[in-house]
């Protein structure tokens, strides 16, 4: 009595999902230059349109007013958080928008546990002498249980990621004592629940599977600091995936198991290369704590002499360059510094200078995040490199810029096996003729916590001051 | 569709998205993250299957909610990753 019950799906309904899915993977694959991207972009939009639309059509409605409203209104908000949000913003939005997906399959999870047999995934059974009731597949349970815990795990995970992007929760990471057994122990509650759901569906079990899952989500962000957010957004978009995939084989629908795959997989991808450009593993970052313990700081480091400039220093160098290698982080979106080194780079290039901007996998705090505010200061993209493409062009160039960044150029990664960040790929700054690097103060240090080396040597002058201010300095000494 | 067939498409579709997304140029690597967010919002095809379907109004309205928040998503992840694409512009020659 049990595959007879799965709704028939007429064959034009799975060419119509398999075409939405073939959509999805075309606007992938269009971002694989800008220019075939925009296209691809439009190509996503007609994949979602066939994927509702057909749904729609092969459902019995009770509801479409309803469902119209709520499209309409969140809709309406997604449209205007689109257009009003700032470049600058984007890590935190799209740790929102991730958010949006694991909430919304907990509750595709939590509508389809309540009212199984619209999915065609349970059998109502009557025993004699006693009232009917409804039996979800035994599979069926186990994917739904999935489903919901890694779309919960995914919720609670991006609103912390959220809070520390936005700032409202302080980036550093938070330590609770005995996190690891916390942090297992509860993971393997969950396995072990979802296991028992296939014996009893009572809403206990569902409820406890839904809570516990909301409980790691939060548990496995709260330790991983600011700087090791690129892995974990791309991480929460690999979840976000895996839950829409989840929800797919739970409902049998294969435009959400093709999709999710995808994404799936994207996310992971990205997690790797994050990983790979830290030189970290993927479980120690997911451990977390990275950069919480202050470095055991020699205390000579402090008062160590360095070179301090003037903008007017840095502009005389700049104008007198053959080539200038420009080298964002983290800093310049953060002082929204990005218009005025544009406008630098332009009076540079009237002069006849090469301008050139270096890019480093991990700079920023989420995957491609410079380029992006590059994009938006009217930076053409060929004139941005990635790290392995422009490194050795460093030796012959006049003058490295440094923006906000630290880490990412700090030669300890190079030759100082002790350093928490030894083998970690690194900008070679140093070899530029000439560094300018743009600092507040002498006194913070990076995210690992540890001195930089550039800052005492020869060919490094320090241009301590807000980046923008800085570079705005820079552009009315060059004009 | 049985369970064998759906492992197929998911197992092979892991697969494409593996080779398509390394195709993507790291530039484009933010992009790539609010448009996979934007299609992963096709889990709204769930919810519209649990607000549409008659007989559970808790069931109905958890729908509609998640109807709701994946339209978010959906409008605002492909409305933002647009406007970023219209960004990147080549240099003038």
């Amino acid at each position: 009595m049990h595959s007879d019950v799965i709704i028939a799906v007429p064959t034009w309904v799975l060419l119509a999902y398999l075409i939405a899915g073939i959509c999805f993977i075309l606007a992938l694959r269009g971002l694989s230059n800008p220019e075939s991207s925009r296209r691809g972009n439009l190509i996503g939009m007609v994949g979602m349109t066939i994927a509702i639309v057909t749904t729609l059509a092969t459902h019995h409605i009770a509801s479409l007013p309803e469902i119209l409203v709520a499209m309409v209104i969140g809709g309406g908000i997604g449209l205007v958080i689109a257009r009003k949000i700032q470049m600058t913003a984007m890590p935190q939005l799209v740790a929102a928008f991730h958010s949006l997906v694991g909430l919304a399959a907990v509750l595709v999870g939590s509508a389809a546990y309540l009212n199984p047999e619209a999915y065609g995934i349970a059998v109502r059974i009557t025993p004699i002498a006693s009232p009917s009731f409804i039996s979800i597949f035994p599979q069926s349970r186990v994917e739904m249980g999935l489903g919901v815990a890694i779309g919960a795990i995914t919720f609670s995970g991006s609103v912390i990621a959220f809070l520390k992007l936005n700032g409202n929760m302080s980036g550093k990471p938070i330590l609770l004592p005995l996190r690891h057994v916390i942090n297992l122990g509860t993971l393997a509650a969950i396995l072990a629940l979802i296991a028992y759901f296939t014996q009893d569906q009572s809403p206990l079990v569902f409820g406890l599977i839904t809570a516990l899952s909301f409980a790691i989500g939060f548990l496995l962000i709260i330790p991983i600091g600011g700087a090791d957010m690129p892995v974990v957004i791309s991480m929460l978009n690999s979840y976000s995936g895996w839950a829409a995939a989840a929800m797919g084989f739970t409902l049998h629908n294969t435009a959400m198991v093709i999709t999710g795959a995808l994404v799936g997989s994207s996310g992971a991808i990205l997690s790797y290369i994050m990983c790979r450009a830290m030189n970290r593993s993927f479980i120690s970052v997911i451990a977390g704590g990275f950069g919480a313990v202050a470095s055991s700081g020699d205390a000579a480091a402090i008062d160590r002499p360095y070179k301090r400039g003037s903008a007017e220093d840095a502009a005389f160098l700049m104008s007198q360059a053959d080539q200038v290698i420009i080298v964002p982080g983290y800093g310049m979106a953060v002082a929204q510094a990005q218009h005025a080194v544009r406008e630098m780079a332009d009076l540079l290039k009237a002069k006849g200078v090469t301008v050139k901007y270096a890019i480093h996998p991990v700079a920023g705090r989420m995957p491609g995040h410079m380029n992006v505010l590059l994009a938006e200061a009217n930076v053409p993209y060929d004139e941005v490199f990635e790290l392995e493409d422009i490194n050795s062009e460093f030796a012959q160039t006049d003058v490295a810029y440094v923006i906000g960044a630290n880490d990412v150029t700090n030669p300890a990664a190079k030759n100082d096996k002790s350093s928490p960040i030894y083998g970690m790929p690194v900008l070679d700054v140093e070899k530029a003729r000439t560094c300018l690097f743009v600092k507040r103060s002498m006194g913070g240090v990076g995210y690992a916590g540890i001195d930089n080396e550039l800052f005492y040597k020869d060919n490094t002058m320090m241009l301590l001051g807000d980046a923008k201010k800085m570079t705005e300095e820079i552009v009315k000494a060059l004009g | 569709m049985d369970f064998i067939s759906i492992l197929s498409i998911f197992v092979l579709a892991c697969f494409v998205g593996y080779y398509v997304v390394w195709s993507v140029t790291p530039a484009l690597h933010t992009p790539l993250m609010s448009v996979t967010n934007a299609v992963s919002s096709v889990i709204v095809v769930g919810a519209l299957i649990a607000a549409a379907a008659a007989g559970s109004p808790s069931s109905k309205w958890l729908g509609l909610i998640a109807v709701g928040l994946a339209s978010v998503n959906i409008f605002g992840g492909f409305a933002v990753t647009q406007r970023m694409l219209s960004m990147y512009k080549k240099r003038d020659r």
